[in-house]
């Protein structure tokens, strides 16, 4: 086993691993920019190595400097989380080069599942399901016409050197096609100077599902269940489950078992998750693979009762998986909300700033997983995801309620948060019924929520912003009457106020 | 104490006092039985006959925001006595301040001075938190003046231009 992990990364991610290595009695070094010093990953740790300006390309983004870092303190594992490094085959190759293990796939395996193109020939090789097309650039309209006949409409044309949405177009009916083709065609041309264009079937309001597997370096490989992301926006995850509401014994067994063949046709090792999509007739389709720890991976967690993070360090450790497929279990239900410093009146802008107050939630069935603390400035460089609520219950309904409760509990003064959306995601009577798909958050949040106001909680409000200032008064006058209960904590505040007063 | 509230545009007056200990309260001239517990800085443990409340103060730089419970309420409070606290009420006529919502780099300027903009449309991007977001004009009118240029860093309610 090591004797010492870098963690790679900042915020929550950087907290869960190292908490990880504490319970597993490793030492946790961590780097940190300049903008993250009184960052909760720096406070926590046993060794922490400044490296650099905020921009992520000077410090979390630099191979060198990280890898300086692991010579200087002795680690013999670097942990990469998720984002920055973690999906970087270069950096696994690099640590492998310097003698310090990477936990996580090997380069080879990331470089493989990287490319698009060598993915999917691997996965067709290895009989993997795709989204029906065409798996080249169309020759001609008549070819076109004939594959959308054939797969059925709609159906989507897409550049092949395309990214971004451009050269793309969806066709509902064949009278579509022809000037679909040409517009895709010239755009494509103009985009990406290559006029290359295929064709697959349009997926309608899809379900995005994925498959966490776990893969030994002794050919073991497993898969723990799946989860349902299909809550999106700007194809941002904002809300996860698992298991999913629509995936029964049978499918989860078939998503499994292509996973598991997806992963060893990559001669893939350690934590990794394949997405797929599902159509409205439960059909999944191999989308890619994630070659990283996911930020989900909490309620898969709670599902199967296994530490992911313990069990990657143990495979890059070179142990064998702990348990074979038969003794996987799902047990009840979880879901996961990430808070974000964002607005949700303000069009989710970004929310950066100091944390003025926090109160964070507790009780039965509730995990948090946070980067953030009371007084704390959230940089304005970074992601903006603070914390991950989790909710468990024995089954959906009871996981509903306690993050309904939780989420009634939480709170953050002082920046912005999403935290009221998720209220409202969770009262929803389409999601309570589980009828989830990629378009849900889009549509919801376009219609708009009558919130009548009660007009007594407004008198509550004016009532409270009366004696807030009366006791703001009372604390610069320094007359020092504890009037309002008897709170040690707040006399010794007045004290102190009124102690400042009389040094002026 | 006497102070003048406004919430949600609507306007109270509230007469708080504190003897011995005990508050005594009128909103709008009606008296209202409040007892009170300071739990912590910002969090006030309110008890308005045998109802409780939980209500937290959220004071920004230039604004005051009070929960209860998951309701948040806009606040402007004012001592009725005082020149200072008078308020202004938005405007939307004359020349419209638009300001960055949030820290960031002014990555790209959409306007220049003099041109004509619509409600709504785009006039600076501001990336934050690598995202970038589009600040939009509240108001239809002209570019009267920019304040900032591509590449600036902002502060939250930092002018970037002004329109009229």
């Amino acid at each position: 086993m090591f004797n010492k992990i870098l963690i790679a990364n900042r915020g929550e991610i950087a907290v869960r691993v190292l908490r990880a290595c504490r319970e597993m009695g490793i030492a946790a070094v961590v780097v940190y920019s300049d903008v993250d010093r009184a960052a909760l990953h720096v406070r926590k740790a046993d060794e922490a190595y400044p490296i650099g300006a905020a921009a992520a390309s000077e410090s979390y983004l630099n191979i060198p400097k990280i890898l300086d870092v692991a010579k200087r303190s002795g680690a013999d594992a670097v942990h990469p989380g998720y984002g920055f490094l973690s999906e970087n085959a270069k950096f696994a190759e690099a640590c492998a080069d310097a003698g310090v293990k990477f936990i996580g796939p090997t380069a080879v395996a990331m470089d493989a599942m990287g490319s698009k193109t060598r993915a999917r020939q691997a996965m067709e090789k290895a009989g993997v399901p795709f989204v029906p097309g065409t798996s080249h650039g169309l020759e001609s309209f008549d070819e076109a016409e004939k594959v959308a006949a054939k797969i059925g409409y709609p159906v989507m044309l897409k550049a092949a050197a395309g990214g971004g949405g451009k050269g793309m177009r969806l066709v509902h009916a064949p009278e579509q096609l022809k000037s679909a083709l040409d517009a895709a065609r010239s755009e494509a041309e103009r985009s990406f100077g290559d006029s290359e264009v295929y064709l697959e079937k349009a997926i309608v309001n899809p379900r995005h599902i994925e498959v966490q597997v776990l893969a030994d370096e002794h050919g073991n490989t497993v898969y723990l269940g799946e989860r349902e992301c299909s809550l999106q926006r700007r194809h941002q995850k904002v809300l996860e489950e698992a298991p999913s509401p629509i995936v029964d014994a049978d499918m989860r067994h078939r998503m499994g078992e292509v996973a598991v063949r997806v992963a060893k046709a990559a001669n893939y090792t350690n934590a990794g998750t394949v997405e797929f999509l599902v159509d409205q007739q439960k059909n999944f389709y191999f989308l890619e693979m994630n070659t990283r720890l996911q930020v989900e991976h909490p309620v898969t967690e709670l599902i199967t009762g296994l530490d992911l993070v313990h069990l990657q360090i143990r495979i890059a450790a070179g142990e064998k998986l702990p348990f074979t497929q038969n003794d996987v279990s799902i047990r009840s239900h979880a879901i996961e909300c990430r808070i974000y410093a964002e607005d949700p009146d303000n069009n989710y802008f970004p929310s950066p700033g100091k944390i003025t107050l926090l109160q964070e939630p507790s009780g039965p069935g509730i995990r948090i997983d946070s980067g953030m603390y009371e007084g704390w400035n959230v940089p304005i460089d970074y992601d903006p995801l603070l914390a991950k609520l989790i909710g468990y219950g024995t089954d959906r309904d009871q996981a509903i309620a306690r993050l309904t409760r939780a989420l009634n509990e939480y709170f953050v003064g002082g920046i912005n948060t999403n935290i009221a959306l998720f209220r409202r995601i969770l009262r929803d009577a389409d999601f309570r019924a589980g009828k989830l798909d990629t378009g849900f958050l889009d549509r919801m949040l376009k219609r708009t929520e009558d919130k009548p106001v009660d007009p007594r909680i407004a008198e509550v409000a004016a009532i409270a912003a009366g004696m807030f200032a009366a006791l703001a008064a009372t604390a610069s006058a320094g007359n020092g009457v504890a009037g309002c209960g008897s709170q040690a904590a707040q006399d010794s505040k007045w004290k102190a106020a009124s102690r400042r007063e009389a040094l002026r | 104490m006497l102070y003048d509230i406004t919430i949600d545009g609507k306007n109270y007056r509230l007469d708080l006092n504190r003897v011995e200990g005990r508050w005594s309260c009128r909103l709008d001239g009606r008296e209202v039985e409040v007892e009170a517990v300071l739990a912590r800085a910002d969090v006030l443990s309110l008890r308005i006959g045998d109802l409780a409340y939980e209500v937290k103060s959220e004071r920004g730089a230039n604004d005051l925001h009070l929960w209860v419970g998951n309701t948040r309420f806009a606040v402007e409070l004012r001592d009725p006595r005082s020149l200072r606290g008078r308020s202004r009420a938005a405007d939307d006529q004359g020349p419209r301040k638009i300001t960055a919502p949030m820290p960031g780099k002014v990555v790209r300027l959409l306007v220049r001075k003099g041109d004509e903009v619509e409600a709504g449309a785009g006039v600076a991007v501001v990336e934050a938190m690598k995202m970038q977001n589009e600040i939009k004009s509240p108001k239809q009118g002209t570019v009267q003046k920019i304040l900032v240029s591509e590449g600036a860093a902002v502060n939250a309610g930092d002018v970037l231009a002004i329109v009229e």
